[in-house]
């Protein structure tokens, strides 16, 4: 194991001033390439070497397997409140805890540019050890790929997750029902406004930070409560508006939402007038909703709220047996409004 | 959020669509001018508040959608040449040409940028002094103020790499000529709050004389516009017409004179196309002479050889009140924000937009569409 740094992140072991920067050689697999990766990604990682396997070796498991793939281009690759390797665990842990799955292993494929400089690296991929160390998971395979100077903007990351689903947890959009009440886990757009605050160079009293978080311990504490969780979707790219709006579409449900009861904290409301964006389409990253039975719903609120990043959790609306239009939102004035999905690209290059 | 929040309250906009209610004794034909109003209307359902008997109809006051087929065309050849980074609002991107729209021109590897100010632009122009930096000057009087302040500090950096493209609209001559027209139908306007905050409302006196027409300088927020169209239903019923301004937090009478003599400065009046709406005298803005250097148009020659069709699109009817967007054969179907066959459909200020986002393709759903 690495020496520890003052902030107990290990310290670069690589000789920064022999090559401060990623070459086109460190991808090129000879000996720059194993240093590269002997030296700084896996104890970085804080992963083994498979030695010379082609392939991670896991013991098969009893019950269901969930398995995801996220690719990761945000744009900067450090922002307020994390950076890409946050996301990039984060990203994949949260996708598979929205099938209810307990993540296990991840791998982690990295597109490395010409000129970024190691020590970014460094800290990004001690980040993902840190995240993937609070999600209980383990990094059990890997690739690296240099291009070119001007051909990848720094840094990509690829995550591909495994998780188990325990016995008898069935989550999924065919299990919306009317009558079904919507719970959004805290505020909405912080990651997506932090990003483009760090992008414009906009700044705030009180400076916006990503929410991206890990969300897999909160729906575990929800099923081990006993609710019987229909559905869960984490509010990434398209924000809470998309995700509502693929559930119903699936399912063939209406939802009907409040707007006077969506959470949204002033200086990200304060963002969105200013670029003329609608927080309900703006990306998190440590945020989900879930449908519940409505009998379920105030116990399912008092176990979210015993977690830091639900601690907001709020009722938001209800699943209606009128499938079309999908979804609606009664306005702050009283009047019904259609939510649709989103057109274009609001954003970006957010994750 | 102080200032915002007070004008979205709920009990505020339902005492005062009440207040409307009492007061409304017959029909009345109201235009909110500006698209950021109809977005509004829209978007929290004002309309579905109010009275059968009041019909609010959408005025020309997007400016995306104003802006010519043959401006777009110009900036589309601008753009894709290799020397050029062009700037632009990022509504303006996905504004269809003849042919394609700026973000076809940038995935053809064009150098097109969406840039949040002009300024942006000046400043790309400083940080790229072998490259021609050319910004796409859209929109009202509320835009123009930063237009002609980019070509003063262009011109006083003596930058000799930064040109605009300019395609500047005003407001009274539009407004006089809707009421101007034989089949008018608007008895009231809602004018456009933000471009009185720079260019005040002394403009639209003579036009109330001329016309014997109500107009309420009007807000943006839902309690604004309801106020709005309480002071013009108001004048409308005891038969009065007058200048008055409900938007007095931003608004006074004389405006904001240093805007105004820096836009006096910079441009000067010409006679201006409106998209789907045809030539209006006196109601654009062109560089003056002095800044002639500056002129796109001028430094690239003759460009964009337009064929200036305007397709199946009826942006023209849509913007002067006389069709809504549900009356288009196309809207929604093969007119969508993805595949938009006009600029209505684009803006975040478009009429269509609007509909379509806030409204679904269902308009006409009793649940959600306007009475």
């Amino acid at each position: 194991m690495s020496d520890t740094s003052a902030n107990n992140l290990p310290v670069c072991p690589l000789p920064l001033d022999d090559h401060p920067c990623v070459l086109l050689a460190h991808g090129g697999g000879g000996r720059l390439m194993h240093r590269l990766l002997d030296e700084l990604i896996l104890p970085a990682l804080g992963a083994e070497s498979a030695g010379a396997h082609d392939a991670a070796v896991l013991e098969a498991t009893e019950g269901r397997l969930a398995f995801t793939t996220d690719s990761f281009v945000v744009n900067p690759l450090f922002f307020p409140g994390g950076n890409i390797g946050h996301l990039a665990v984060h990203g994949t842990v949260n996708d598979l805890a929205m099938s209810g799955a307990i993540a296990k292993q991840l791998s982690v494929g990295l597109i490395l540019e010409e000129g970024l400089p190691l020590a970014d690296l460094w800290r990004i991929l001690c980040s993902m050890r840190e995240a993937g160390a609070a999600a209980g998971i383990r990094f059990v395979t890997g690739d690296t790929k240099v291009v070119d100077r001007g051909k990848g903007d720094g840094l990509f990351v690829n995550t591909s997750g495994l998780g188990v689903i325990a016995d008898g947890v069935d989550i999924r959009p065919g299990r919306v029902q009317p009558g079904d009440t919507v719970i959004v886990s805290g505020d909405l757009g912080r990651h997506g406004m932090a990003i483009m605050a760090s992008r414009e160079r906009l700044s705030f009293e009180t400076p916006i930070r990503s929410d991206s978080a890990d969300l897999g311990t909160a729906v575990q504490t929800l099923l081990r409560a006993g609710i019987d969780v229909h559905c869960l979707r984490d509010l990434t790219r398209g924000g809470l508006a998309s995700a509502l709006h693929e559930i119903a579409v699936a399912t063939r449900v209406g939802i009907r939402i409040e707007q006077a009861r969506l959470p949204v904290a002033e200086t990200v409301a304060g963002a969105c007038e200013m670029l003329g964006l609608d927080p309900l389409y703006v990306a998190c990253e440590g945020r989900f909703v879930t449908f519940v039975p409505a009998a379920q719903s105030d116990q399912a609120l008092d176990v979210l709220h015993g977690h830091a990043v639900a601690e907001q959790a709020t009722r938001i609306g209800e699943v209606i047996d009128t499938p079309r239009p999908p979804v609606t939102m009664t306005s702050s004035i009283g009047a019904r409004r259609v939510i649709d999905m989103l057109s274009g690209e609001q954003l970006p290059r957010i994750c | 959020m102080k200032y915002v929040d007070e004008y979205r309250d709920g009990a505020t906009a339902q005492q005062l669509a009440r207040a409307i209610a009492r007061i409304t004794t017959r029909e009345h034909t109201l235009m909110e001018v500006c698209g950021g109003q109809t977005h509004a209307i829209v978007k929290y359902g004002i309309d579905q508040l109010l009275p059968g008997q009041i019909r609010l109809i959408h005025g020309p006051g997007c400016p995306v959608c104003v802006t010519p087929i043959a401006v777009i065309d110009k900036a589309l050849e601008i753009a894709a040449r290799p020397e050029v980074i062009f700037c632009s609002f990022g509504d303006m991107l996905r504004v269809p040409g003849s042919r394609q729209d700026l973000l076809g021109v940038k995935a053809d590897g064009g150098d097109v940028r969406m840039v949040y100010s002009p300024m942006d632009a000046v400043r790309i122009a400083q940080d790229n002094p072998q490259r021609e930096v050319v910004f796409l000057a859209v929109g009202f009087e509320t835009t123009a103020p930063a237009n002609a302040m980019a070509v003063h500090q262009a011109s006083a950096l003596g930058l000799g790499n930064f040109s605009m493209l300019v395609s500047h609209v005003l407001v009274p001559p539009a407004i006089e000529s809707i009421l101007g027209a034989p089949d008018n139908r608007v008895q009231g306007f809602l004018a456009a709050g933000h471009v009185c905050a720079v260019m005040g409302y002394w403009e639209y006196a003579p036009i109330v004389e001329r016309h014997r027409v109500p107009i309420v300088v009007t807000g943006f927020e839902p309690v604004d516009i309801l106020q709005g169209v309480y002071l013009c239903v108001t004048q409308l019923e005891q038969g009065r017409a007058e200048l008055e301004n409900q938007y007095t937090r931003a608004v006074s009478e004389a405006g904001n004179s240093q805007a105004q003599t820096l836009i006096r400065t910079i441009f000067r009046t010409v006679p201006q196309h409106w998209r789907g709406i045809g030539e209006i005298a006196s109601s654009g803005l062109g560089l003056a002479p002095e800044y002639a250097g500056f002129d796109a148009e001028q430094r690239f020659g003759a460009v964009g050889r337009s064929s200036g069709e305007e397709g199946e699109c009826i942006s023209g009817e849509i913007m002067q009140g006389r069709k809504r967007p549900g009356d288009c054969p196309t809207f929604g179907s093969r007119c969508t924000p993805e595949h938009p066959l006009g600029a209505p459909m684009v803006s975040s200020e478009g009429a269509c937009a609007a509909y379509y986002r806030y409204r679904g393709t269902e308009v006409n759903d009793p649940e959600t569409a306007s009475p």
